[in-house]
């Protein structure tokens, strides 16, 4: 028999936008040398809202549930940078109440991303049991939030000014009795995955970025971290009170799927840190602030004093004006640097809200970052770079 | 903080004294006006020069002044991990000059140039791969410019007869309603039809 020589043609494949690894609505055409990956071309969009023109069109008020639905993983981190944002254009002073719960909170929710992080990864390279786990834990995170905006997801709590409620009674003491059971949840978690040789092998090498890498694809937050650069936000440029937190970041060393993992993992604790700080340093006072041009009058005024209704009245329907000026606040969310370009003409919507979406910049890289690995590790490079549609389509 | 900023400006300044047509600082923000074709030499300068070392281009913005003769605003922002710094440049355009693509100085700026593209219709020249990213495959328009309406023009819906997703022309019960909240004692301008009566620039009104 005479071997004659065959030629072999790259094929594509369709991933997504139906796929369960695919995080949502991802849709990848990849261009396949047999297993090995030669191209890829993320398509995104499927669940684009149109959330930036739907802003423009809302009072600064109305925008906030907006934010809840970008990164529904954690839903406080967004509202947090667009207060922060429409609070520097106002010029206005935060309570320190109001800044403690909101580092809480921010925080809460940080956990409740990574949980669902970890383990969703965990889960594309084939370990069921974590996000059983982490989702029942994530689930009495949940709980906090209902318990305190009354919305177990789209909780719209932070708000400019301050936050919407205070905290009921007894929900500190509780959060503080989590933090103290939550540990040994992480530390089971941890025993399942960390030394998992399975886990391993599907992470350890897989995609690596390097630091000028970092840099030049728009990494921030875990995805820069794992590359070995020390920087945080919360540390480099801190809002909300930050600096007065006794916190750590943890740095990667390698850039690769493990490192970011294991990162994510020691951030938790550091959350748990922060968390159980804020709730024992919680001063007592207003929760919002008390410029009545901001934030709407208390409801027992309301029953009583005209006034108070018509001041009501005008900043529900209205809402406030905003002076002329244009602000860019970045905050570290749980995926990175998530960040809200405000440009205000002074009246009362925003003339435009831009959305710095993390997100956004690491899936751009995903060509990049699995060229020449196997079909297998795409999963596996997505999972580790925290993908949520929410916020990439916006 | 201010007084870094100031420093930091008036080095910028003498640094690109040619292409930077003005600089500001407002809300603790350092803000550089650029022309589009020098884009590229100011990112560059930015990026390498070693008191400025902006290493990563963090966003890309558009915004669209609808009554400016270039009504597009390309708005990036830099973020120097050296420094601790940021800024921001803006640069004017319209719908028909192209402005340099800075995906050689930063890779980042790919897609954010795609959704610019895509979203306002501005150009980027010597950009890979310039297609839409965010909209829908076949979306006619740029939705974020302010001419365009915010229920947009078409709407789908899912077909029993013909068993597909099909685009309708979108139909509305009622009009989009826009408020505004100008009280009638600072004086809105009402335009009142033709032949309507009085000419009323709403601050006769008794």
């Amino acid at each position: 028999m005479v071997m004659t020589e065959v030629e072999v043609k790259n094929y594509n494949l369709n991933f997504g936008p139906q796929h369960p690894a695919a995080h949502g609505v991802l849709r990848l055409i990849m261009e396949l040398d047999g297993e090995v990956v030669e191209r890829l071309d993320p398509h995104i969009g499927l669940l684009h809202r149109g959330t930036e023109k739907l802003i423009e069109y809302k009072t600064y008020l109305q925008a906030i549930p907006y934010f809840d639905r970008l990164d529904y993983g954690a839903p406080m981190n967004q509202e947090h940078a667009f207060a922060l944002a429409v609070e520097k254009l106002l010029g206005c002073e935060v309570p320190e109440r109001a800044k403690y719960i909101r580092v809480l909170y921010a925080e809460l929710s940080r956990i409740m991303n990574h949980l669902m992080c970890t383990t969703t990864h965990a889960m594309d390279v084939g370990a069921m049991t974590p996000i059983l786990w982490g989702f029942e834990e994530r689930e009495k995170l949940l709980v906090f939030y209902e318990r305190v905006s009354g919305s177990r997801m789209h909780a719209a709590y932070f708000r400019p000014g301050g936050v919407h409620q205070d905290l009921p009674d007894g929900l500190a003491e509780d959060i503080y009795a989590w933090t103290e059971s939550f540990p040994k949840v992480l530390d089971d978690m941890a025993s399942l995955l960390v030394e998992n040789r399975i886990f391993k092998q599907r992470n350890v090498d897989i995609g690596v970025a390097d630091r000028p890498a970092a840099y030049d694809w728009g990494f921030t937050g875990v995805m820069l971290r794992s590359t070995g650069v020390p920087w945080d936000l919360r540390k480099a440029q801190p809002y909300d009170g930050y600096e007065k937190f006794d916190f750590d970041i943890p740095v990667g060393k390698h850039g690769d799927a493990y490192a970011r993992f294991l990162i994510r993992f020691e951030e938790m604790r550091q959350s748990l840190r922060i968390m159980r700080q804020a709730i024992e340093k919680m001063p007592k006072g207003p929760i919002t602030t008390l410029d009545p041009k901001i934030s709407p009058p208390k409801r027992a005024d309301m029953k009583t004093s005209m006034e108070a209704l018509i001041n009501h009245f005008k900043l529900y329907t209205e809402g406030y004006r905003v002076p002329e000026g244009e602000v860019y606040v970045a905050t570290e969310a749980p995926k990175g640097e998530f960040a809200i370009y405000l440009v205000s003409d002074g009246s009362n919507r925003p003339y435009r809200c831009k959305i710095r979406a993390p997100g956004f910049c690491h899936l751009q890289s995903l060509d990049w970052m699995c060229r020449g690995h196997m079909l297998a590790d795409v999963p596996a490079v997505l999972g580790s770079m925290d993908i949520v549609f929410g916020e990439v389509d916006r | 903080m201010l007084s870094e900023l100031k420093e930091q400006l008036a080095y910028i300044e003498e640094g690109l004294e040619n292409e930077v047509l003005a600089g500001k600082i407002a809300f603790d923000e350092l803000t550089l006006t650029v022309r589009a074709e020098n884009i590229i030499r100011v990112l560059v300068f930015l990026k390498e020069d070693g008191d400025c070392l902006y290493e990563q281009l963090v966003d890309i913005s558009g915004a669209d002044y609808l009554e400016r003769e270039k009504r597009f605003d390309v708005v990036y922002h830099l973020l120097s991990y050296t420094h601790n710094h940021r800024i921001r440049i803006k640069v004017e355009t319209d719908e028909n000059t192209p402005v340099p693509s800075a995906t050689g100085v930063y890779s980042s700026a790919g897609w954010f140039e795609r959704e610019i593209w895509d979203l306002y219709g501005v150009l980027f020249s010597g950009h890979p791969d310039l297609r839409r990213i965010l909209t829908d495959y076949g979306f006619q328009g740029h939705p974020l410019r302010k001419d365009f309406p915010l229920t947009g023009y078409l709407e789908v819906r899912y077909s029993d007869q013909q068993k597909r997703v099909v685009y309708e022309p979108v139909k509305l019960p009622q009009d989009f309603r826009r408020f505004d909240f100008m009280s009638p004692w600072e004086g809105a301008k009402y335009i009142l039809p033709e032949g309507g009566g009085e000419e009323g620039d709403g601050n006769d009104r008794s």
